[in-house]
């Protein structure tokens, strides 16, 4: 496969012009309306963190600062959880089905030098460094609640950009109705993909109306700072209205369909996990309510609290109208 | 008094052995009490730390425990029996109130904390999902075991007590079962749980299938003589 380099592609080869006046545009009119904060620790002050969730010295050295501004419309304004719950309780099956495997056998997993291949219903396919693939997107910070099919829940302040601004520059044909997310397939590196835990490689997948969202984020970033190995890095999905498994990590490609992709937790079990997978109280999980869920973090005795629907984003319903979200879970 | 009498051997277990399998059953509980008190911030206990998911670990840890116990007390017959130590006997009843109260303090904690004493989830959980109905059973189960487990319960029901603690077979079947489905996905840990318990229980038919073979071959005489042997205390085995 030919691997370009950054020297041989310009960003205007895979930004489509008009989306990229666009973005001029929106972050005019996002610095004329206040959209976006400063960043820094007035901002997070605002935010609710004032301390950056407690974030150690040696945290600090192996996370390198990025450089984003604060999406407070986007933004809840509940307390993130600290950087330590956040990367000390994943589920990040590649690295062991324990919450605490992902903290113990992710951090030496290497994540450069990265390649992300764009590939089916497009018009500019091929293979790209994610150093291209990241350039010609300002960053910015979204606090999102995050809760998981297991009917827990956080709240973390992603750093990333709209996952739509990126699937724009690749010029989607009409034909491209869904859009599949490939987590990397590293059985060196990734301890749990030398066994049949999962099919391997992890699959996840969007209808194009969602990836297109304007929640829906590339993220590349925590508190601030470069993504850790347990949540995904270099680069994950995030859609927060949506159940947290259908975020894929450490993305390699991204395909677009014509077909519904087969997302791998649907395919391990569809009578658990469907594809849609929107948060929603009223649709149990065949194992546990999910009409409230348990924010870590909380106190011992005070953890349940009502699950939202769509998690609180109520502006994603208009894309479900009509829809038996029982049937479509 | 020569060392192996009867009543040396009553007081080595009264204050020694009991003791020392009693502190050993409550670690796993004072664990979990010191590492919510570290948790809370209500006491300072270095090295204790329950993770990011306290409620999850302490109901984990209780669970397990549970089906430890229940295994632990399945064993104290098979070692007995193959190793002779008929004296093992006299830890069994402590060992199965320990798998009773680990029980009791998983559905508290499930009651209690994990479902903040939300009736209506609890009512759900357990009409609705299987492998917590499971769970519910068990502990039901092992109630009217812990009831009758004094030695004046033992008297007054006689061989009936026996058959009736033959439910702690069921129970630690439903118990691996319980663990087995509360897992997302096929999971080794289960599956050993599992091979124990049949172990356990094979153990059992196969001795009473040699017991019945026996019994056959040299008439009623035999039978009538293990019957005998069983000590004053009924057993199960």
């Amino acid at each position: 496969m030919l691997i370009r380099k950054p020297s041989d592609i310009k960003p205007s080869e895979i930004t489509a012009e008009s989306v990229f006046r666009q973005r001029r545009k929106f972050l005019a009119g996002a610095a004329a309306g206040g959209l976006f904060a400063a960043a820094g620790p007035a901002a997070h002050a605002a935010a609710g963190y004032g301390d950056a969730g407690g974030l150690t010295a040696a945290d600090a050295a192996a996370y390198p600062a990025l450089q984003y501004r604060l999406n407070q419309q986007y933004s809840v304004t509940e307390k993130p959880n600290t950087f330590d719950q956040i990367t000390h309780y994943n589920n990040f099956y590649e690295f062991g089905e324990d919450k605490t495997d992902p903290a113990e056998n992710s951090g030496k997993f290497k994540t450069s030098p990265w390649n992300l291949t764009i590939a089916g219903e497009a018009e500019k396919t091929g293979t790209f460094t994610i150093e291209d693939i990241l350039k010609p997107h300002p960053l910015e910070e979204r606090i999102y609640r995050f809760r998981c099919v297991e009917a827990w829940s956080m709240v973390i302040p992603w750093v990333g950009f709209p996952l739509g601004d990126l699937l724009k520059r690749f010029q989607p044909t009409s034909a491209a109705k869904y859009v599949e997310f490939t987590t990397v397939l590293d059985p060196q590196q990734m301890p749990a993909q030398r066994t049949n835990l999962l099919p391997w490689p992890y699959i996840e997948g969007l209808r194009m109306d969602e990836a297109m969202h304007p929640l829906s984020i590339m993220v590349v970033g925590l508190y601030g700072r470069t993504l850790p190995n347990v949540d995904g890095a270099p680069m994950r999905v995030i859609s927060p209205w949506k159940y947290g498994f259908k975020g894929g990590k450490s993305i390699v490609k991204i395909r677009f369909m014509s077909t519904q992709p087969h997302n791998t937790w649907n395919v391990v079990d569809p009578t658990e996990y469907g594809f849609y997978a929107n948060v929603n109280p009223k649709v149990p999980h065949p194992r546990w309510s999910q009409a409230t869920e348990r924010r870590i973090g909380a106190g011992f005795f005070d953890q349940r609290q009502p699950t939202l629907m769509f998690n609180g984003y109520p502006q994603v319903a208009s894309m479900y109208k009509g829809m038996d979200l029982h049937r479509y879970f | 008094m020569p060392p192996g009498s009867r009543h040396a051997v009553d007081q080595r277990f009264r204050y020694v052995y009991k003791p020392l399998v009693f502190c050993a059953c409550l670690i796993p509980f004072l664990g979990c009490v010191g590492g919510v008190l570290a948790a809370s911030g209500i006491a300072r206990v270095p090295g204790l730390s329950l993770g990011v998911d306290p409620v999850r670990y302490v109901l984990d840890v209780f669970g397990k425990t549970t089906l430890n116990m229940v295994l632990i007390t399945l064993l104290v017959s098979p070692v007995r029996h193959i190793t002779g130590w008929s004296n093992l006997l006299r830890l069994r009843r402590m060992l199965g109130l320990f798998a009773f109260s680990y029980a009791l303090l998983h559905f508290s904690t499930y009651v209690v904390v994990f479902q903040d004493l939300s009736w209506h989830g609890i009512t759900q959980d357990i009409a609705k999902r299987p492998y917590i109905t499971i769970g519910f059973a068990s502990l039901l189960m092992l109630v009217p075991l812990a009831v009758t487990s004094t030695n004046k319960m033992m008297r007054r029901l006689g061989r009936k007590w026996a058959m009736l603690h033959r439910l702690i077979y069921l129970v630690a079947a439903l118990g691996v079962l319980h663990y087995w489905k509360m897992l997302k996905l096929a999971n080794h840990e289960p599956l050993i749980y599992a091979g124990i318990v049949a172990v356990l229980l094979g153990w059992r038919v196969w001795r009473r299938l040699r017991q019945v073979h026996r019994s056959g071959a040299s008439g009623g005489a035999r039978r009538a003589t293990s019957r005998s042997a069983i000590p004053k205390a009924p057993e199960k085995a």
